[in-house]
């Protein structure tokens, strides 16, 4: 079964690279982009018997730094 | 004064490292490999050393931080060794939770590799007792990611605690408080960005790294 696990940057942490995607999409010429904000998803492929809980765990020891990162568990 | 140098794959300071401690402390430091799971006995210091561990793959430290070595890091600074991180190695730490905070990419984006000003904002500690306080050296930097990050609360706390040991005197990567190297709250660990281990010797523009050593090593 599949878990996916989305990172993102925590509210009020600054993200360059996110800012750098911005300008360049303005630079194309799209226009009412008002932010951006760059993230990550990790994909993975799990026993049924992986539960919820242990995924959670796998964040916070590392995918996820907790110090400056969010992270959302969906089920596939 | 008994030294190791920790080698993860894509570390590529390590040398460098390793002739700075040879020739400040005039013995060899052990080389380390990251799957051992022990240090060797009485050591005095433990050095991370700048790099890119494990590709920077995940986050900057983030792998290398959960390595079989890096427990027997974590339990020696436990006991009071002294543990010096530059660059990728202060990610690791920061990494490790032995340092609070985090090492964001650099506000510019860009990779910044140049000599930067540096202030001592605190000559007390173990790493620079060989500094004047609020004396400017020059230290070279060579990172992507290291702009420092910490919630307001930690940020009060290393201010408050003397603990910001150097700090950007120019602007270079956005860092919070323009902070280049803190120490852990037992004073026994280091980490910072820029490259003490570059700036030994008369041929490399500066001996302003060498001091750190130099004080380390007391007298």
């Amino acid at each position: 079964m599949k878990a996916r696990v989305l990172v993102t940057l925590k509210n009020g942490v600054l993200d360059p690279q996110g800012k750098a995607i911005h300008h360049a999409l303005e630079g194309l010429g799209f226009a009412g982009i008002n932010d951006v904000r760059a993230g990550k998803l990790i994909e993975l492929d799990v026993d049924d018997g992986v539960d919820d809980a242990s995924i959670e765990e796998m964040c916070r020891k590392l995918l996820a730094n907790t110090v400056i990162e969010n992270f959302r568990i969906e089920r596939a | 004064m008994n030294s190791a140098v920790i080698v993860f794959p894509g570390s590529n300071c390590d040398r460098d490292m390793a002739i700075g401690l040879n020739e400040v402390t005039g013995r060899a430091p052990a080389m380390v490999w990251h799957r051992q799971s022990e240090l060797p006995e009485n050591l005095d210091l433990i050095a991370v050393p700048g790099g890119f561990s494990y590709g920077d793959y995940l986050r900057a430290g983030a792998m290398a931080a959960r390595s079989p070595v890096m427990k027997a890091v974590v339990e020696a600074a436990s006991r009071g060794v002294t543990v010096l991180g530059v660059c990728n190695g202060f990610q690791v730490l920061a990494e490790a939770g032995l340092l609070p905070g985090a090492l964001m990419r650099n506000a510019g984006i860009s990779f910044v590799c140049r000599d930067v000003k540096l202030t001592v904002s605190n000559s007390q500690s173990a790493f620079s007792a060989h500094y004047d306080q609020d004396e400017e050296i020059v230290l070279p930097v060579a990172h992507h990611d290291g702009n420092y990050t910490a919630d307001d609360e930690t940020l009060e706390r290393l201010e408050g605690e003397g603990r910001i040991v150097f700090r950007y005197a120019e602007p270079v990567n956005g860092s919070a408080r323009d902070i280049a190297g803190i120490v852990n709250d037992a004073g026994n660990v280091l980490g910072m960005m820029p490259h003490p281990e570059r700036m030994v010797e008369a041929a490399h523009g500066g001996l302003d790294g060498r001091r750190l050593f130099e004080g380390l090593l007391g007298g």
